[in-house]
């Protein structure tokens, strides 16, 4: 694994315990629709891989440029949004997913431009104002426009024939499992899930991606030594927001919808953040072992609080079932995200590297 | 550092009084004037207008305020704003029958205590807040951002908790219910309050900040954080202070806007906090004055907007940021320190 890394980054996990889990995440995720059949694990793995670009697209910014934006979601809309309309308009065809692409995501990195331009140029707190009150604008935006959007219900949409679940290449009996449409959607999800991130991988090792923790380190210094911030800042902002609307579109092939709730809820951008803080900032492995650990919580955890809220209910403790109803996940999760911040703010990753040296 | 520096040993420097800005509320309604087709709509517009800008003010000061003294932009100040308006409602919804009530007294007797009640809660939670949330991450704008941004999220879940999803109806008193008219005009009198409310608080802002001792220091901590402290006044004092007035604001912006929505729900504070922002950053960052301008013109232009062009009122705040910072990338009256 560390020597598969050397060419392309020179980053090696630098840990033997993070390397392995690597390892075991990376195969699990290959091999996850024969290790875990099933409709509900194969939706986690596809859920693990999309979060673990979209939240390494999101390091860029956070843990490498050491800038906060909270517009993440928006870009990952914009490609959810493209990938789906393109199909609702114009069918189940290729054509219409190249089509979603080719605008969405020179979109996205359009508009990280011009919030770049207006924001990062002055302080880049602004720019964490900035992208709140754009990325909130654009929520309500997406579900006004419903002759466009499909306001509130969202679209759903058919996707090409190939990738549907009717569609069997090799039936069950050969292999024990059944490899269908969607085995293939989610392998065309993992592997552009790898590819996204590997090239993630090789910007943040390359000489620009230096200049950027440079940048975060000490922007006037970075800035002295002939480096201009401001083309830097805006530049990491439009690769990641590229690649947070590629994930984005990903997402929309494989739940064949796209709606508010999906794909620009304020509740994503939380995830986002939490799986990078937890994973450990500043670095992209952080991103899959925070993504893969907080998407499995989230899947399994939210029973567990469930039960929990029943429990109490029927025991008559009084506030204990409210503070433990699964609507009340984000309230954990925002005493989980300040703790981590306080007293983990190298995150896993972090640890795992500062333990082995 | 900065351009006074320059010039040292001479005489002080008179600073450039910058009007232009000032005029900015007041082009805004006459350039709307012709547009909308009565005089009397427009007047009720441009008061419904200045009510929801004083309104915003109320909200947006602290933040601003807290920024320029602390440079600590606080996400959480949405939740104060929330927090406010639910004890209002804890107050109010019990005393409905003196709301209800065509008396003066009655009404006063349940509004006052709803008002003390919401400033003095969130006075002791931003006390609370700034010692245990925010005192530890000082001077570091990314952990600042992220821990604030949390604390929202914690404290509007905490209010679900306790008061659950639904929306809690907060009828506005008797006495101030209705609207009179001037000339064709019909003006809600709550709106008249809330003006009555927002330019007390500015003037006295102003007064505090420019005439007193205490205003002083603030604005000496503005510019210059270390040479207050070099100069033996104990700085951590007056950033409490500040942060626990700014929390106050926030409250009775909350109460406010409760009142004038006529119901609060645990969404209000993330709603607002963009609303807020948008504001602050339109006035420039730390700026009382600009702030206030900027409240005004938000709120103007939405009104006007959703007048005549209902579907361009979505963005209206958006579009509104970015002219003013295409022509100021600042704000409108930046501070100058930072």
């Amino acid at each position: 694994m560390t020597s598969r890394f050397m060419p392309l980054s020179g980053d090696p996990p630098r840990s033997k315990v993070l390397a392995v889990a690597l390892i075991a995440i990376a195969l699990g995720l290959a091999l996850a629709p024969f290790l875990f059949p099933g409709a509900k694990p194969l939706n986690v793995a596809a859920k693990i891989c999309i979060f673990i670009a979209l939240a390494a697209s999101y390091d860029l910014l956070l843990g490498y440029t050491g800038v906060v934006s909270f517009a993440h979601t928006m870009f990952y809309g914009i490609g959810s949004y493209g990938v789906a309309i393109a199909l609702y308009g114009l069918g189940a065809r290729w054509d219409a997913v190249g089509l979603g692409l080719i605008v969405a995501l020179p979109l996205a990195a359009l508009l990280a431009l011009v919030i770049g331009l207006f924001s990062l140029r002055v302080q880049t707190i602004f720019f964490a104002m900035i992208t709140l009150a754009v990325a909130s604008a654009f929520a309500v935006l997406a579900s006004q426009l419903s002759w466009l959007t499909g306001g509130e219900d969202g679209r759903s949409f058919r996707v090409p024939e190939v990738l549907q679940p009717g569609t069997v290449f090799i039936p069950r009996d050969v292999l024990g499992v059944a490899v269908t449409g969607r085995t293939l959607t989610y392998y065309l999800v993992f592997v552009c899930c790898v590819l996204l991130f590997l090239l993630l991988l090789r910007v943040v090792n390359s000489p620009f991606g230096r200049v950027l923790q440079a940048i975060r380190e000490n922007p006037f210094r970075a800035e002295a030594l002939g480096y201009r911030t401001v083309v830097h800042r805006i530049l990491a902002n439009c690769i990641a927001a590229a690649v947070a609307a590629a994930a984005g579109a990903l997402n929309a092939l494989w739940l064949r919808y796209t709606g508010p709730d999906t794909s620009l809820s304020f509740a994503i951008m939380l995830d986002i953040l939490l799986i990078v803080v937890i994973g450990g900032m500043g670095t992209l492995y952080g991103a899959v072992i925070g993504g893969t650990l907080y998407i499995m919580a989230q899947n399994y955890l939210q029973t567990l609080m469930s039960s929990l809220s029943t429990a109490a209910g029927n025991a008559g403790i009084p506030v204990l079932p409210q503070l433990f109803h699964p609507d009340r996940w984000l309230l954990w999760l925002g005493i989980l995200f300040i703790l981590s911040v306080y007293f983990f703010p190298t995150g896993i990753v972090g640890k795992l590297r500062g333990g082995s040296g | 550092m900065s351009a006074t520096d320059t010039d040292a040993g001479a005489a002080l420097p008179k600073v450039r009084a910058d009007y232009l800005p000032l005029l900015l509320p007041i082009a805004m309604a006459l350039i709307a004037l012709p547009f909308i087709p009565s005089g009397s709509t427009w007047v009720t517009l441009t008061i419904a207008g200045l009510a929801m800008g004083m309104m915003i003010f109320v909200m947006a000061s602290g933040l601003t305020l807290i920024f320029g003294l602390m440079d600590v932009l606080n996400f959480g100040h949405g939740a104060f704003i929330a927090i406010g308006a639910y004890m209002a409602a804890l107050v109010l919804v019990p005393l409905t029958g003196w709301m209800q009530a065509d008396s003066v007294w009655l009404n006063l007797a349940a509004v006052i205590p709803a008002v003390a009640l919401a400033v003095g809660v969130t006075g002791l939670l931003g006390l609370a807040f700034e010692r245990i949330v925010i005192a530890p991450v000082y001077g570091q704008h990314l952990k600042q951002i992220l821990i604030t941004m949390g604390g929202m999220i914690v404290a509007e879940q905490i209010l679900y908790v306790f008061f659950g999803p639904q929306q809690i109806p907060l009828p506005l008193p008797a006495t101030l219910r209705g609207s009179f008219m001037i000339g064709e005009a019909a003006i809600e009198k709550y709106r008249i309050v809330c003006v009555v409310v927002g330019l007390t608080v500015f003037l006295a802002m102003l007064l505090v900040l420019n005439r007193t001792k205490i205003g002083l220091l603030i604005r000496a901590g503005v510019e210059n954080t270390e040479m207050v402290e070099a100069l033996g006044y104990r700085i951590t004092r007056l950033f409490v202070g500040v942060f626990m007035a700014g929390s106050t604001l926030a409250g009775l912006g909350g109460v406010m806007w409760g009142l004038y929505r006529e119901q609060v729900n645990a969404a209000m504070g993330g709603e607002l906090l963009v609303l807020v922002f948008i504001v602050v950053i339109i006035g420039g960052l730390g700026s009382v004055t600009g702030c206030f301008i900027g409240a005004l013109l938000v709120a103007l232009a939405t009104n006007y907007i959703g007048f005549l062009v209902p579907k361009l009122a979505l963005v209206t705040d958006i579009l509104l940021m970015v002219a003013v910072l295409l022509w100021r990338p600042r704000g409108l009256y930046p501070v100058t320190s930072r």
